[in-house]
């Protein structure tokens, strides 16, 4: 039987993963795939509670989420273009100008 | 058996999503990168299902697979990278340690996720007919959650806003042109 800690579980997971492709990825938009990872961990987590709990505010939140995410990803892409035109690369390691 | 059929569904997408992040992870092609995450996000998709909030596992499908995947392929397309470039990893010693303290976070959390709520077992069958339905959904959305709902809007549009600004943007700005010297030149000829 699938109870509540079994969606938990794997929303941890997928977290986890997120965060490791966060940390280790050098390309913004490997990046950018890891933070939409993270907020579907999050989502998971929301629509898992909202079920047990038999109320439908989890889901609206996760859909608040789905929104969110997309405008992320909107912004974060035009500001990777933006960085391949001034830079000629998405390698975050190489965005250090303001590091002197 | 046919109780059963939840249970397997479960631990296939979840084992698929679970599958696909790591793909993402440790993949060097960009392309087969954005493929897996397609992969994860309509596993996490099915997973909504068995949840019973069959609206938001549509809208998963449409924004995450329909929408941003979309944008990240055209971003890759549109870039013309290289593969080498992409596919490189960066390690030190602080990331590694904080790695490492994430993985054990979740390796000390985990065997502790137990849940206290005494709710109905997750699943399409202790749900009440309608949950998760566009309509309920629907309903809490325009009614309580009127006010957030709004707001998103202006958060679409600011976002929208702004990829149409940073995108657009010259590299070298042009002269302005104000209707003022539009004018001056027209009577000048």
């Amino acid at each position: 039987m699938i109870t509540l800690q079994e969606y938990l579980s794997v929303g941890a997971l997928l977290f986890t993963v997120g965060l490791l492709i966060v940390l280790f990825r050098q390309n913004a938009i490997s990046i950018l795939m890891g933070i939409e990872l993270m907020l579907n961990a999050a989502n998971i987590n929301f629509v898992a509670f909202s079920n047990a709990l038999g109320g439908l505010t989890g889901q609206v939140l996760a859909i608040f989420v789905v929104v969110a995410a997309a405008a992320e990803a909107a912004v974060a892409i035009a500001i990777i273009v933006l960085l391949y035109q001034n830079l000629g690369t998405v390698d975050v390691e190489k965005a250090r100008n303001l590091n002197g | 058996m046919s109780h059963l059929l939840p249970d397997i569904l479960f631990y296939v997408f979840s084992a698929l999503s679970v599958a696909g992040a790591v793909l993402v992870l440790v993949n060097r092609n960009p392309m087969t990168c954005a493929m897996s995450l397609v992969v994860s996000v309509l596993s996490l998709a099915i997973l909504y299902l068995l949840l019973s909030a069959h609206f938001l596992a549509v809208a998963q499908m449409i924004v995450y697979a329909g929408a941003i995947v979309v944008l990240f392929i055209f971003v890759i397309m549109l870039l013309n990278l290289t593969d080498e470039e992409l596919g490189r990893f960066r390690f030190s010693l602080f990331k590694t340690i904080g790695a490492f303290v994430a993985v054990a976070t979740l390796l000390a959390v985990a065997p502790d996720i137990r849940v206290s709520i005494p709710a109905p077992a997750a699943g399409d069958a202790g749900a009440p007919a309608g949950y998760g339905s566009t309509k309920a959904v629907g309903k809490l959305l325009f009614g309580e959650f009127l006010l957030p709902f709004e707001l998103t809007s202006i958060l679409i549009l600011s976002a929208m806003v702004a990829g149409v600004v940073l995108a657009k943007r010259e590299l070298q700005p042009k002269k302005t042109h104000s209707l003022v010297d539009w004018l001056l030149g027209f009577f000048r000829t």
